[in-house]
């Protein structure tokens, strides 16, 4: 008796690139015909950076959307809502008062309320889902939170329409005040969450997550309505720089995952208490198994860690170029850097040490206020070279 | 790092334990928190503010504490230098130990596993199967291999051991991570101010702490140009040039000197529409002084010229010794005192006064924009460009002095028009602001000639005369002696208010009548002072030819009034109107050397790379153990890794199934 060909043969895995289906390829044929539309019509007015850049996307969004296969119809509606609005307005900024889709849907500002309504919505929406038990309203809630998604990078980008509108001269890319990279944290984690959603096939978390996304919420509309921070103003000149478009991006992926690694903690927090206090109770049966929840804390956390330390890299050679230096101990860098040793410690105390459990839980929450005052304190309490968004 | 848990023994050498302890884990922990708390303290505290601001915060006692802890520049102080060499210490003896045993683990298949071992992972299955074992071990090792596992396989006493392994790049990515942190630390070093603070130590280096033209710089205080790493501004107005930079040095300066030398042909800002500003430009002309070759550049933020290994960027602007056509009214009794002169900024100039002597006027700067939030005719605050402004002080023998801001064209403010000046005695201070009202003619001169007449104490006493002899008259009133109360009243009221406003004549009340009188006699007695004041400026009007005063001219009176009563608080013998300019500006350079740019660059990729490899690559190794089991075989599977272990489940449930599914369970 021997062993036959086929038999050999069934163990055979097809390579990554044979596993693409059509679909795979229509869409990565899709993204480079519209970089390539792109460039025919602006490389004109872009240097030699931002002509990566923008292959760079095409790369990243072709790989994240194989990837992700979700990403995809996100990335479409997205595009095409974007698309719409652009069309709309065509040079003419005032449409955005008498246009009806414009005033009510697509304008930056009414897609950036839709956003708002719908993540909050969205929250308790998760939480009736996690409360009642019932399936139906969790898909409710990640519905909801797609829509909000799409509806806030819908604002993103014809905000960034908007202000070339105003005049050619003041369009920027809209991640370059504290109003507009609260919009890109709400999206950066909320999709971040719907990510690990599918992947976990669990929808307890959603509430939790969804928790700080609302706070970010409630902060951009205080902002907004108290502040008038929602006007769009020309940047200063040491923000206009190709560095924008890369460094902030990369740095709200990182908070965005520090955020879902503490919300995961929380949550870790709530059912190890209800393990021990009533081991049939809510907390102990409904919530996530417990090793889930570390698996997420930890995964997020390397995810934010690696894209911090780029973000910080970006961060310094821009300061190279713009303040004549890559690191100044100036507040903003110095907090950076307090955010990036806290977490280098978390990961090597889980690396070597083992660390597991309650303790790292409780060190992922006390981390999300590190952050917070590294992406918010600094701003409000430390004036430095880095103060370009203040309360 | 896996050092951390071996056990000193007793007998190891001094050497071994001090690189054990380097090594361990626990300090590498230790010394993260160490840094991370210790950068707090310099964001919490300002950095490099100079000791005088230091000093009024602090006070001379904790100010003494905080100079010598460092905590003024914490992130050169001895300690923090000491915290940071220590991490490298670490951080290298880590790699040093660890590195040659990952190294070896990303080769090393483990074909010397025990058994013992091997059934004590978690993850562990062993089935009894009806394959052979050379074909059980065909079908392994093609399960293993079409999995993307590289295969090693050994013949063991009475069995075959058969294993796959991947993912070693995760242990390469701890040695790329480390060694990155190692490099970007090192070129920080190079780049940072610790040899100065060396020089300082030794002797060598003294920082210059007086305000003199850099060639006057002795030469403890200068750096040579073949210094390989610094980092300086120097201030050059338009058409003049400037070969050396300052470094900032605790409460001094350094100059270093440059191998060129920079010319400034011309500055510019643009401004958006909003009036905030847009771009900061400055066209430069650089000429080595060895070569003699000269480039052309304009440079902007965020572009830089780089020359050689220098790099000069636009960091800030100012003032290049603007001139200024100034106007000095008087506010002394005599007014003939008034002049204009033309002046320049940087510059002191002597001015005479009365009361004060011989002051100085000191011109420190000059704005050409000025945006402010201004009250539209809606009602409404918005930013707006309220024109050029200058900054001066005036300081008195004693070496006091009283510091003023002017703007040239006047400020609207409640739908009138007022020219703006700013006073203050602390530069902590916030301005105070005395607004004199523009005369109907468009300038200063009727509120001038106003207070000039009030100071008059001849023609005062001769206005107050015929006033009162007039509202007497009127009166019905005969009395000489009345009227001559009445008048000389009304010229000490005058005088008060003249040299102490409304407070002066208040006080005077309050000092000379009893309590239950002074409403009463206050009411009486400002009347009379109105009566003065308005007989001046109807004289006043006269002497202008304007015969039939309109509601505008009262209104001018009334603010004139406000005006002239806080006046005595002002503080200076003139009010300093700026007629006309030239506005020559000064660039604002940062110029640099940093050698270590490119090492902690290559530093950064390093780590990035590391830290990418450390997360996303485990380090998976699978064993299939298998033995011949009567006509059949006896099969151990068992596998680890090193990172993720909820995806490894996963991943082992897979490959098991796979390989038990493709072999016949015996009976």
């Amino acid at each position: 008796m021997s062993v036959s060909d086929e038999a050999l043969k069934q163990f055979q895995q097809p390579g990554w690139y044979q596993r693409l289906t059509v679909l795979d390829w229509i869409w990565a044929a899709l993204v480079i015909a519209a970089s390539i539309f792109a460039y025919t019509r602006y490389s004109q007015f872009m240097d030699g950076y931002e002509i990566g850049i923008l292959a760079g996307t095409a790369i990243s969004m072709v790989l994240m959307g194989w990837y992700w296969k979700p990403f995809r119809p996100y990335a479409l509606v997205v595009g095409l809502l974007s698309l719409a609005a652009i069309s709309l307005y065509g040079s003419d900024l005032q449409l955005a008062e008498t246009s009806f889709f414009l005033k009510y849907l697509l304008s930056s500002q009414s897609a950036i309320m839709w956003m708002s309504a719908l993540f909050v919505l969205a929250t308790i929406t998760y939480f009736a889902a996690l409360f009642s038990g019932n399936e139906f309203t969790g898909k409710v809630a990640s519905a909801m939170t797609w829509s909000a998604s799409a509806m806030g990078l819908v604002g993103l980008m014809v905000r960034w329409r908007e202000s070339y509108l105003i005049h050619p001269d003041v369009g920027y890319i809209p991640v370059s005040n504290l109003y507009e990279v609260f919009i890109l944290f709400s999206i950066m984690t909320g999709l971040m969450y719907l990510f690990y959603e599918a992947r976990y096939q669990s929808r307890a978390l959603g509430g939790f997550v969804l928790l700080v996304i609302s706070a970010a919420v409630a902060f951009l509309l205080w902002y907004a309505f108290d502040r008038g921070a929602d006007e769009i103003q020309p940047l200063v000149p040491a923000l206009q720089s190709y560095w924008m478009k890369i460094h902030v991006p990369a740095n709200f992926v990182g908070y965005g995952a520090f955020a879902l690694a503490a919300m995961a903690a929380v949550v870790y927090l709530l059912r190890a208490r209800g393990e021990t206090r009533n081991p049939n109770g809510f907390a102990a049966t409904r919530l996530p198994a417990r090793d889930l929840l570390d698996d997420l804390m930890y995964k997020s956390i390397a995810l934010g860690f690696a894209f911090f330390t780029i973000a910080t890299v970006l961060g310094a050679m821009w300061a190279a170029e713009a303040w004549g230096g890559y690191w100044s101990w100036d507040p903003k860098e110095t907090w950076a850097l307090i955010v990036w040793l806290n977490y280098a410690a978390w990961l090597h105390m889980r690396f070597t040490k083992g660390w597991r459990g309650t303790p790292m839980a409780w060190w992922a929450l006390v981390g999300l206020f590190v952050t917070l005052f590294a992406f918010l304190g600094v701003n409000m309490f430390l004036s430095g070279l880095h103060s370009y968004g203040e309360l | 790092m896996a050092g951390s848990e071996e056990r000193i023994s007793a007998g190891a050498s001094f050497g071994t334990r001090l690189t054990r302890f380097l090594g361990s884990m626990n300090l590498a922990i230790t010394l993260l928190v160490a840094l991370g708390i210790a950068s707090v303290i310099g964001t919490v505290l300002q950095q490099n503010q100079g000791y005088a601001s230091y000093i009024l915060k602090f006070g001379p006692f904790w100010h003494e504490v905080f100079q010598s802890l460092g905590l003024y520049d914490v992130y050169v102080s001895g300690w923090f230098v000491f915290i940071l060499v220590f991490l490298v210490l670490s951080t290298a003896v880590c790699v040093l130990r660890n590195a040659p045993l990952m190294l070896r683990d990303m080769r090393n298949f483990r074909l010397n596993v025990q058994d013992k071992s091997l059934r004590a992972f978690h993850h562990v299955d062993e089935q009894a199967v009806s394959e052979s074992p050379d074909d059980a071990a065909m079908l392994a090792g093609a399960m293993l291999g079409g999995a993307g596992y590289r295969l090693r396989s050994k013949a063991r006493e009475g069995h075959t051991l058969l294993v796959g392994m991947r993912g070693g790049l995760n242990r390469l990515g701890y040695v790329f991570a480390h060694l990155g942190i190692i490099v970007i630390l090192i070129g920080g070093t190079l780049d940072s101010m610790i040899p100065l603070r060396v020089g300082q130590m030794l002797g060598s280096v003294v920082a210059e702490t007086r305000d003199i033209p850099a060639s006057q710089v002795p030469e403890q205080s200068r750096l040579p140009t073949s210094n390989p790493s610094f980092r300086g501004n120097v201030n050059i107005p338009e058409g003049l040039d400037a070969n050396v930079v300052f470094v900032g040095m605790d409460d001094g300066y350094l100059v270093q000197n440059l191998p060129f030398t920079i010319e400034v042909k011309d500055f510019r800002v643009e401004h958006y529409d909003t009036g905030q500003p847009k771009s900061f430009e400055s066209d430069l002309v650089l000429t080595d002084q060895h070569s003699g070759e000269s480039i052309e550049q304009t440079i902007a933020v965020n572009h830089p010229l780089v020359y050689q290994n220098f790099a000069i960027y636009q960091a800030s602007f100012g003032d290049g010794g603007s001139k200024l056509d100034l106007h000095m009214w008087s506010l002394q009794p005599d007014k003939d005192t008034s002049f204009v002169f033309n002046g320049e900024v940087f510059k002191t100039y002597p001015v005479e006064s009365q009361a004060m002597g011989t002051l100085k006027l000191e011109l420190d700067d000059f704005r050409l924009f000025n945006i402010e939030p201004v009250l539209n005719e809606a009602g409404l605050e918005e930013q707006r460009n309220v024109g050029p402004n200058f900054t001066f002080k005036l300081r008195d023998e004693q070496g006091q002095a009283r510091e003023y801001m002017n703007y040239m064209n006047p400020i609207r403010q409640q739908g009138r028009w007022f020219y703006v000046s700013g006073v203050r005695e602390n530069q902590a201070d916030p301005f105070r602001y005395l607004n004199i009202p523009q005369d109907p003619e468009g300038g200063l001169t009727r509120f001038m000639g106003f207070i000039a007449m009030l100071r008059d104490e001849a023609q005062v006493k001769q206005i107050a005369a015929e006033t009162t002899r007039t509202a007497t008259q009127a009166a019905g009133i005969k009395s000489d002696e009345i009227r001559d109360q009445i008048e000389k009243t009304m010229v000490r009221l005058l005088g008060l208010f003249a040299q102490g406003g409304y407070d002066a004549v208040l006080n005077d009340i309050g000092d000379n009548m009893p309590e239950d009188k002074r409403q009463a006699a206050a009411d009486a007695l400002v009347k009379v002072l109105h009566t003065g004041t308005r007989a001046v400026y109807l004289n006043l009007l006269k002497e202008m030819d304007v015969t039939e005063p309109t509601e505008t001219d009262w209104l001018f009176y009334e603010d004139a009034m406000s005006t002239a009563s806080v006046l005595p608080f002002y503080g200076a013998p003139y009010y300093v109107q700026l007629a006309g300019f030239e506005h020559i500006e000064a660039t604002g350079l940062q110029i640099t050397r940093s050698p270590g740019k490119d090492v902690v660059y290559l530093g950064s990729i390093l780590l990035i790379i590391g830290v990418f490899m450390m997360f996303y690559i485990a380090h998976r190794r699978f064993w299939v153990r298998i033995e011949a089991d009567g006509t059949g075989s006896r099969i151990l599977f068992a596998g680890t890794s090193n990172r993720n272990p909820m995806d490894f489940d996963a991943e082992y449930e897979q490959l098991k199934n796979r390989l038990f599914g493709s072999l016949n369970k015996s009976a």
